[in-house]
């Protein structure tokens, strides 16, 4: 399919930021700034980008553990998520969130989850409020090889396909579960042969590769979009970082050729080599892009560390409405 | 005032919100074109279509979890797990989502629901089908619990928890569905936090929940007539709890009785008891006594259910020991 390049040039751009908000976070994490549980995506940035800007404005998004770049895609904003994972009021969630339970409502951004497979069922539902009030939106619910393995996912989709629910569901295969491989996980080398089981379509595509995974994503949200239901999109990928910011380098569950062989196939890297050979962009030009990131996020910090913390008395503060 | 059963006065509500607001609509196992396994739901079907009564398939965790996908969706579901014996399967979807989404956003969104489910042990169902196990929820800060005893306070409450806007686990009681009391035909609500005093005495408390109401009450009117007068209170909401009724009460009768039917150990009459406790020490003339369902599972065979279920006797022995 026909890409422009303006669109080409927007996908660099919005998995650096996915990639440098990332490595700042991790940066932080280690000199101990920012604390908790910290799921980074570096490596998988094509995924969110490669899908989400196939979404409309108000179109939905329910999120995983590992959910930065599927927030920064959506429109997230490099302050109030910086002021989030340093537990400020100024975050999007009051400090009360995390990295995990990121949300951004007015950007329908329904959340990142910290129990994996949680919102695979509510992106069902969501969807399902789509076809209730009859809008012509859809929700973009994302989720790990992990998830692919919970009763959600079965009775999530499940339930999406029964209702017709117009929701893209994206596994995120990044080939491990924790310390977990995908041959102990299941038997399937692709996931998304599991959409046979709901009766739904499903299609697997190298999620390394942003314009195939835009491409794939562009097909599937044609279908969701003309009522055929729910489609299921597996995007293969690899997690280049630990399972958390926190996981000491020494433990070695993966082998480190492993490791480096996906890293050559970094996302950001195939599309910069592309765009370059095609003259879409200049080298200095993606240079000034990266400066452009990193001052954003210099700001991002300083508002973080500038802002407030929340008050010990207001601990049951939207705990009821 | 006219008659109706506790089963009809929840069908009445639904049906009278379902009318007023066309985002209210149910789903669950059964509840359409059967119209539910205890009456509530029948012929909204036929009036509404499936739609706004969702028979869905076998599965809790869609269940509950595509009614709070709908809630944050703008919609107010109603969804039903057939029986609280089933709500562990979907356990995540109801502490780790439905009563954290509100909280862990920072309040930026809202999460309208009101899961109904039905609790109690009746008719020799045996382990899996007969528990009350609502403390699991009571004990998961965001949800807001409601046990109505009587078909008045099951259409007022139930009137309020559809209106409001923080998710709600409606439980309704198997022994109560036949269960026949004066309801109003017009809209009414009772709101949350308010125990009703039942009936009022002056030598005794008895702090009772869902059917255990009714056994308190015939057995506050039995003793009435030996000269005892008995003072019978309902939370009717678990979560907010209204103690305040409770102390007041407490400090005329000077001793408690509190009974409900989930399992002593961790149960609602162990927290209702505690809560007395350690602000009315002073006032207590006897240890607090808990009726409750024993620390055992529900049997299946009659004399041994009969031996399980909390009741009249149970509550005989309690008032020995108290008076």
């Amino acid at each position: 399919m026909k890409i422009s390049n303006d669109d080409k040039i927007k996908m660099l751009w919005e998995m650096m930021r996915i990639r440098q908000f990332e490595e700042r976070a991790g940066e932080l994490y280690v000199a101990g700034i920012i604390t908790g549980a910290l799921h980074a995506s570096n490596g998988q940035e094509a995924v969110p980008v490669g899908v989400i800007m196939n979404l409309k404005e108000d179109d939905y998004l329910q999120s995983s553990h590992r959910g930065h770049g599927h927030v920064l895609a959506k429109g997230g904003e490099f302050k109030p998520m910086m002021a989030e994972l340093f537990g400020k009021i100024t975050g999007y969630c009051k400090g009360r969130g995390g990295s995990m339970h990121f949300a951004y409502v007015e950007k329908n951004i329904l959340g990142t989850n910290g129990i994996v497979g949680g919102g695979i069922p509510i992106a069902a539902g969501v969807g399902y409020s789509i076809v209730y009030k009859g809008t012509n939106q859809m929700v973009a619910c994302f989720l790990g090889d992990g998830a692919a393995n919970t009763g959600a996912f079965h009775e999530g989709i499940n339930f999406a396909a029964v209702v017709n629910a117009p929701v893209l569901f994206v596994i995120e295969n990044n080939q491990w579960a924790i310390s977990v491989p995908r041959k102990w996980s299941d038997r399937l080398v692709d996931l998304s042969k599991r959409a046979a089981a709901y009766g739904i379509l499903g299609e697997t595509v190298d999620g390394n590769d942003v314009l195939a995974v835009y491409e794939a994503a562009n097909k599937a949200v044609k279908e969701i979009r003309a009522g055929n239901g729910p489609v299921l999109l597996e995007c293969k990928t690899y997690r280049w970082k630990g399972h958390h910011a926190g996981e000491p380098a020494s433990l070695q569950y993966r082998d480190p050729k492993e490791v480096e062989a996906w890293l050559k196939k970094c996302p950001i890297k195939k599309l910069e080599k592309a765009l370059l050979e095609e003259k879409i962009i200049s080298e200095a030009e993606i240079e000034e892009m990266t400066k452009k990131i990193e001052q954003e996020l210099d700001e991002a910090v300083e508002f973080a560390k500038k802002s407030p913390l929340p008050e010990a008395a207001s601990l049951h503060d939207h705990l009821y409405v | 005032m006219r008659t109706i059963t506790y089963s009809e006065a929840i069908h009445e509500s639904i049906d009278y919100n379902m009318e007023k607001d066309e985002t209210v609509f149910n789903l669950g196992e059964d509840i359409g074109v059967l119209g539910g396994g205890f009456r509530a739901t029948h012929d909204l079907y036929e009036k509404y279509g499936r739609k706004r009564v969702l028979d869905t398939p076998l599965s809790e965790i869609a269940i509950v979890g595509a009614a709070i996908g709908a809630a944050l969706g703008g919609l107010r579901p109603i969804p039903e797990i057939m029986y609280i014996d089933f709500t562990p399967g979907c356990m995540d979807m109801i502490v780790n989502q439905m009563a954290k989404i509100h909280f862990m956003f920072g309040g930026q969104i809202k999460v309208p629901m009101v899961l109904r489910t039905v609790c109690g042990a009746a008719g020799y169902n045996a382990a899996q089908h007969s528990q009350s196990m609502y403390p699991f929820f009571v004990h998961t800060p965001g949800l807001i619990v409601v046990t109505p005893s009587t078909p008045y306070d099951a259409k007022g409450l139930l009137n309020t928890s559809i209106a409001d806007d923080n998710p709600v686990i409606f439980m309704e009681h198997k022994r109560l569905y036949t269960s026949k009391g004066e309801v109003p035909e017009e809209f009414y609500t009772i709101p949350f936090g308010k125990a009703d005093v039942k009936r009022e005495g002056d030598d005794l408390t008895i702090v009772a929940t869902h059917a255990l109401v009714h056994d308190a009450l015939a057995l506050a009117e039995e003793m009435e007539k030996e000269g005892t007068s008995i003072e019978v209170i309902d939370p009717r909401t678990l979560v907010p709890f209204d103690k305040e009724t409770i102390f007041k009460s407490v400090e005329k009768t000077n001793k408690l009785i509190v009974a409900d039917e989930s399992i002593l150990s961790c149960g609602m009459a162990s927290e209702i008891s505690a809560i007395v406790a350690e602000e009315m020490f002073d006032y207590l003339d006897k240890p607090i006594i808990r009726v409750a369902s024993p620390n055992c599972h529900c049997p299946f065979s009659m004399p041994l259910e009969d031996a399980y279920i909390p009741g009249k006797e149970e509550l005989k022995e309690a008032i020995a020991k108290v008076l």
